[in-house]
């Protein structure tokens, strides 16, 4: 992500400032490191595509690269834990540039102390995830830290995977007139985290809905080759993700708020705990634009695969120069759906 | 959830303002006070001025909590912090409100105190029961909704015997605070500041209940309608008191009938009463000290108050000079009034309390509704 991209008010105060829970809560305050640290300073073209993963070219092809950490509390959630979350998010960030995943990796940053007994049932319902997934765990990596000097267990996975010939699906393709669509409902990996939380309180049978998405996405680029951009709305949910698309492709954006699929028991522990159901995560869902007329053909596929059976179109691209999300809300107003400002929820991811 | 859906019904939604646009008398002006910054998100968050006829304007109030703390009992919290084995905890919204120095309790605990969010005020109790040889300070803050948790909180230590729990009490009244403002020179000389009416809290009325606005309604000839938090209540209550207005009633209505009574709460009312007592004065963001208007611990309960087991400093810095939240608070200025707004004050780097809550004007405004005040730039 270039920095011209994106305008932030003062930049990092790198003498005196730290390192606070905002940077890593996917809002503006992460941007900003990313775009002033890290994309500075790595300073390369596959970084400064500002996707999810890096694609690059190989002889016989295009290749996807991804990585990402693992550092949900509690590790233990219904609808899945750590392990199935490392593969499943990896997957998906390869899968999300349209390529097909075929290996990954696993590095496991173990607290002293932690029990063996739970380190195997992560480790086992990783394989299962894996398996199932059909992209094994190729190499990995072990190490142990003092008692005290980590949070039980941290895991990061890295995954790599192939683009297909003539797919070119990335975050800076939505032009105006664009169709937005979702696979499913919103917010339900967040939630299950959430109720978990001891401290919280409330019981919901909410699942989280974490899943490796790369066969919907094959689907979906089989009926479409043409999709312009997928992205899976993980920390800082749907809001965060259409915000990075629209400042990456340099557009508007407006949604309906009756067109968001949220399910109804979502609604009502979002509304419990204060939150806006929009900004909370999802594990197994995808965000998909395309073209006016590819939009029939691509939802359909999404709804005939077992992943996106909720499927909905709930908004458009349009033409703005401050490249403002914008929705439509229940009741007739209009409303900015802005980035996450803070973090809404600690470590669901 | 079909119970939420039900306020939020488009059609109802636009059949409300269509008769609040009927009913209003384009001869005039209906300058109507939200109070709480529950209503201020509501009215953002749905886009509901963009439905209500232009003669109705929405006034935001001082009713954000987060919003009304000045900076010294910012600084306090700080300072506690600081203290050898405390642990802070507070609700999430604290930590990001700046204190003098541009110092928040986020900041302080990235340079290493020990400042942790709680959801409940039990939570906090939790972390005392399972750090014994540390010290617990919950921050308490808030209006009558917060208290009657915090002292639920106050008896299970009690209960448990725990001897290292402490609240910072920092509860204050909306009563106090709506009177202030209809006492402020802009309201009652100078005229600069239009109040017609006053959308009054919902949750807070759970538990106070409706009488005590019986008063001001009468004595400032203001009308009062007691509404809920959802954006079909906000429309009803306008045209509640649109109908008041127009027909020269000063009285207090309740729109939210499904949880207010006009006694309130009793049982939580009494357990209040037990375990706190008024405060002569409390300093407000934007209000200055205003008589009577917040609660502290009393003494049979010293053992758990932060103020009587620490020397808490009591200095009072003045806000950032450029920021407007004070006047905002008052109803005074809007958001876009302010100079630092959107340019170096924006959520992430709030420059005032009021950028911090989404229940804050301008953090309400910045998040929902700056595309309006682009466009008219544009235009
Ligand atoms: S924009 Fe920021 S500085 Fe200005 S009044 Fe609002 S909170 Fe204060």
């Amino acid at each position: 992500m270039t920095l011209s991209r994106r305008t932030h008010p003062r930049p990092l105060d790198i003498k005196n400032g730290r390192v606070d829970l905002t940077h890593g809560g996917g809002g503006r305050a992460m941007a900003q490191l990313v775009d002033e640290l890290f994309v500075a300073a790595f300073d390369n073209e596959v970084l400064s595509q500002g996707n999810d993963q890096g694609a690059f070219s190989v002889p016989g092809g295009r290749m996807v690269m991804s990585t990402d950490g693992y550092v949900i509390s509690p590790m233990f959630f219904p609808g899945g834990d750590i392990g199935s979350l490392a593969v499943h998010g990896t997957v998906n960030d390869v899968a999300m540039a349209g390529a097909v995943p075929i290996g990954l990796s696993a590095g496991f940053i173990i607290e002293e102390g932690f029990p063996l007994s739970d380190l195997e049932r992560v480790v086992k319902s990783m394989a299962a995830a894996s398996k199932a997934a059909g992209v094994p765990v190729m190499t990995g990596d072990t190490k142990v830290v003092e008692k005290g000097k980590g949070d039980g267990l941290f895991i990061t996975t890295a995954g790599i995977g192939m683009v297909p010939p003539g797919i070119d699906i990335s975050g800076d393709k939505a032009r105006p007139g664009d169709v937005i669509m979702v696979s499913g409902t919103m917010g339900d990996h967040g939630v299950a985290v959430m109720s978990q939380r001891e401290s919280l309180g409330f019981e919901t049978e909410i699942l989280s809905d974490s899943a490796a998405l790369h066969t919907l996405v094959a689907a979906m680029i089989k009926a479409a080759p043409g999709i312009r951009v997928l992205r899976d709305p993980t920390r800082g949910g749907l809001a965060a993700t259409l915000n990075e698309i629209a400042a990456q492709s340099g557009v508007g954006m407006e949604i309906r708020e009756r067109d968001v699929p949220i399910k109804p028991q979502v609604m009502g522990a979002c509304e419990l705990l204060g939150l806006d159901p929009l900004y909370v995560a999802n594990e197994g869902k995808l965000i998909c634009i395309c073209g006016p007329d590819d939009a029939q053909s691509v939802l359909a596929a999404m709804q005939a695969h077992p992943l996106g059976v909720d499927a909905k179109v709930i908004g458009v691209c349009d033409e703005d120069p401050h490249h403002f999300v914008r929705m439509k809300t229940a009741i007739g107003g209009t409303r900015v759906v802005d980035w996450l400002a803070g973090e809404q929820l600690p470590r669901i991811c | 959830m079909k119970y939420i859906d039900e306020y939020r019904d488009g059609e109802l939604a636009q059949q409300l303002a269509k008769s609040i646009a009927a009913e209003a008398d384009t001869a005039r002006t209906y300058h109507l006070m939200e109070f709480c910054g529950g209503h201020t998100h509501a009215i953002s968050r749905y886009g509901l001025e963009d439905i209500l006829p232009a003669n109705v304007h929405m006034v935001h109030g001082p009713g954000c909590p987060v919003c009304v703390l000045p900076v010294g009992r910012i600084d306090a919290a700080i300072w506690l912090a600081g203290q050898p084995d405390v642990i802070l905890c507070t609700y999430g919204d604290m930590l990001r409100v700046p204190g003098s120095k541009r110092l928040s309790l986020l900041k302080a605990k990235a340079e290493g105190r020990d400042i942790r969010m709680v959801y409940s005020s039990l939570d906090a109790v939790k972390l005392a029961q399972v750090n014994p040889d540390r010290k617990v300070v919950f921050f308490a803050i808030g209006f009558e909704t917060t208290t009657p948790p915090t002292a639920v909180a106050i008896k299970q230590a009690q209960a448990l015997g725990l001897t290292n729990f402490f609240v910072f009490c920092n509860h204050v009244l909306t009563p106090s605070a709506i009177a202030q403002i209809l006492d402020s020179p802009e309201v009652r000389e100078l005229g600069t500041v239009k109040l017609d009416g006053f959308i009054g809290p919902a949750h807070v009325s759970t538990i106070i209940g409706s009488q005590p606005y019986e008063y001001f309604a009468e004595e400032y000839q203001r009308p009062v309608v007691i509404a809920g938090f959802e954006p079909l209540d906000v429309l009803q209550a306008v045209r509640m008191l649109v109908r008041q207005i127009n027909e020269n009633r000063f009285e207090v209505e309740n729109e939210f009938s499904r949880a207010v009574t006009r006694d309130g709460n009793t049982k939580a009312k009494a357990l209040v009463a037990e375990m706190f007592e008024l405060r002569k004065a409390f300093e407000w963001r934007g209000l200055g000290l205003v008589p009577y208007s917040a609660l502290r611990i009393k003494e049979a309960y010293a053992a758990f108050d932060a103020e009587r087991q620490w020397d808490v400093p009591k200095d009072s810095p003045p806000d950032n000079k450029a920021c407007e939240c004070g006047a905002i608070l008052r109803g005074v200025k809007k958001p876009t009034d302010c100079k630092l707004f959107g340019t170096v004050c924006t959520p992430e780097n709030p420059m005032g309390s009021c950028m911090v809550s989404a229940e804050g004007a301008c953090a309400a405004h910045w998040t929902y509704g700056r595309f309006r005040d682009t466009k008219a730039q544009d235009a």
